[in-house]
């Protein structure tokens, strides 16, 4: 039998059927659409995460004290600021190292008042990281210099305090203490769950006179470019472990980061899609119970096929394409229900939802080899029926 | 010449619930080829297992049966499958037609199994209908047609392979006198001008009488004609 009028034959008998065929595809619909959407909500996530990651800034080395670990609480800084002096003579150029000391500080502007990341900075940090302003101006080298009192707000921070006035040229209070608004960021959103538009730059210098220390939390560099950045950092932690001995250092590059994210969310991705892939399974079954079902029905026909010179294989190949056709119908649909359903997730809520062709391809070969390995069965005993007994049942 | 059928000592055992069965008991006849044959007999006489056997649809347990000149003994499935197609035409007494399909395509199906175009196989069938009176009912389907034309596309597809035996089955079982006696004109006709063989298979001794010869059936064996 030609191969066209096996699918002939095929499609026919789907749409004798239609409502049955309906239902039994929808198991395999819900299925791949399952898949297909999961896998979307998983693959958008982490690309999303790899933006924020990317979207501080390219080549960024981040130097901490301690072991760092993802989890694992920062240890208490033994580096100040002739740290970072060194650490720029290394790197050959001030304008690429970023520095911060950090303290969660009550901010107040009249009787408003609201809690925010503060951090000590000098005046590099636009240069280094990804940052723009919205209005004002950043800190500059004498703001740093001279312990200047002036600061620049994040963009949820001026909202809190000021609604929709101009922040510039406002004073505020900080921790108590004085300081001039010269400044407010564009808003940025979250980097792994930190809202960066909750934070109030001002000079490292006031920031240490107001916490009462002379420690600085991190140093981050910005490696000219991405082969550089391992020989750097070896330099820069030999260097810091010379000036602090009995002291670890780390540095963290963007990608290891997103190396190490990547990989729980690659391990989540996949527990989802398996958690859909059992639905798929839970569809093949009811095709492949369905297709048996229609073997019976259908036995006076098998029959006289064979009577007529059909070979056990031509009856097995259109039960089999019966059985494919089926799930493969199911995949396309569900995979167009999938796509939906995603597209309406990322517009409609915070999750984000990016479509990936292999997670598709995926759907569509499993749907099919569904097909296949569930319609062997029928596909076999209807193949195998004997025809005088076929004949015979009425 | 060879034979069209050809059953020496062919006997046929059914194992029921581990109890062994005889349904033929040692049968022995020729149909040669043109050759018009009624097999009659009562309902468990052992005729529609002859049937089955003389059809390619079952395979003796002893004995030596040749369709078309080949002996069915060392077929496989897909061999008697062959032969079915190439040299056997069956009409059943209950039509057995494709239910959703047109009186064309069901004449035709014989022929999808040989892998033919679907433009040839439409004409081929289109032929065969017109030659048993059906050119005007093509695309009819079968709950479309009297049973009396249900039974004629039956035979159009019989015929559209151009065998050498027409194996009928009661093909007059379902069918008023009328519409009985002009299907059997039609086989007989068939058998005349094409010299197709035509095996009859009875419990009808009015339909048996016609034909050249009968064989008479009784408890899985032969007997004389009474």
């Amino acid at each position: 039998m030609r191969f066209a009028e096996a699918w002939r034959v095929a499609i026919d008998a789907l749409r004798a059927n239609r409502l049955r065929s309906t239902l039994t595809m929808l198991g395999v619909i819900i299925g791949v659409a399952a898949v297909v959407v999961l896998v979307a909500i998983g693959t958008g996530t982490k690309q999303q995460i790899e933006q924020q990651v990317e979207g501080l800034g390219s080549n960024l080395l981040i130097v901490l004290p301690g072991q760092v670990s993802l989890g694992s609480a920062p240890s208490v800084s033994r580096m100040d600021l002739s740290d970072v002096d060194a650490v720029s003579k290394i790197v050959g150029d001030r304008n690429r190292v970023a520095v911060t000391v950090a303290s969660g500080e009550t901010v107040a502007a009249g009787n408003v008042d609201t809690f925010a990341t503060i951090n000590g900075v000098i005046e590099t940090t636009p240069q280094v990281f990804v940052r723009s302003l919205a209005r004002g101006t950043y800190l500059s080298r004498s703001d740093v210099d001279t312990s200047r009192r002036v600061a620049v707000l994040g963009w949820r921070v001026a909202k809190t305090l000021f609604g929709e006035r101009d922040a510039v040229g406002q004073q505020i209070t900080i921790a108590g203490v004085r300081f001039r608004v010269i400044g407010v960021f564009a808003q940025l959103g979250q980097s792994l769950g930190v809202d960066r538009d909750n934070e109030v730059h001002v000079p490292i210098t006031t920031a240490q006179r107001l916490l009462g220390t002379n420690r600085v939390d991190g140093i981050a560099i910005k490696a000219p470019n991405r082969e550089e950045i391992n020989d750097l950092s070896a330099r820069i932690i030999a260097e810091l472990g010379r000036r602090h001995p009995g002291t670890e250092f780390s540095a963290v590059t963007q990608e290891q980061i997103l190396g190490v994210l990547g990989d729980i969310l690659g391990v989540l991705t996949g527990v989802l899609a398996a958690i859909a892939g059992i639905s798929l399974l839970v569809g093949g079954v009811g095709v492949s119970n369905i297709m048996l079902v229609s073997v019976r029905e259908r036995t006076k026909e098998i029959g006289l096929r064979k009577a007529v010179g059909a070979r056990p294989r031509d009856i097995g190949v259109q039960f089999l394409l019966e059985a494919v056709l089926l799930t493969t119908l199911g995949g396309f649909i569900g995979m167009g229900l999938g796509i939906g359903a995603a597209l309406v997730v990322a517009a409609l809520s915070p999750v984000p939802a990016a479509i990936t062709w292999w997670s598709l391809a995926l759907a569509f070969g499993v749907s099919a080899a569904v097909g296949i390995i569930f319609g062997v069965v029928p596909a076999q005993r209807a193949g195998r029926l004997d025809p005088v007994v076929a004949l015979r049942t009425e | 010449m060879t034979a069209a059928l050809l059953a020496r000592d062919v006997t046929r055992e059914y194992a029921l619930d581990g109890v062994t069965v005889p349904a033929l008991r040692g049968v022995s006849f020729t149909v040669d080829a043109g050759d018009y044959v009624a097999i009659i007999g009562p309902s468990g006489s052992g005729k529609s297992t002859l049937m089955h056997l003389l059809g390619g649809l079952d395979r003796p347990t002893t004995g030596t049966l040749e369709i078309g000149g080949r002996d069915v003994s060392g077929l496989d499935p897909q061999d008697l499958a062959k032969l079915r197609n190439e040299t056997i035409g069956f009409v059943f007494q209950s039509f057995h037609l494709l239910a959703r399909t047109s009186a064309v395509d069901n004449v035709a199906l014989p022929l999808v199994y040989r892998g033919m175009r679907a433009s040839e196989r439409r004409r081929r069938a289109a032929a065969m209908l017109e030659r048993v009176g059906l050119g005007h009912r093509l695309d009819h389907r079968p709950n479309q047609l009297s049973g009396g034309e249900q039974q004629r596309v039956a035979i159009a597809r019989a015929l559209v392979t151009d065998p050498q035996v027409l194996l009928a089955d009661e093909p007059t079982g379902n069918l008023d006198t009328r519409n009985g006696q002009a299907v059997l004109a039609l086989l007989e006709a068939l058998n005349g001008e094409q010299g197709v063989a035509l095996v009859v298979v009875t419990h009808d001794n009015e339909v048996a009488d016609r034909a050249h010869r009968k064989i008479v059936m009784r408890d899985g064996e032969i007997v004389p004609a009474s």
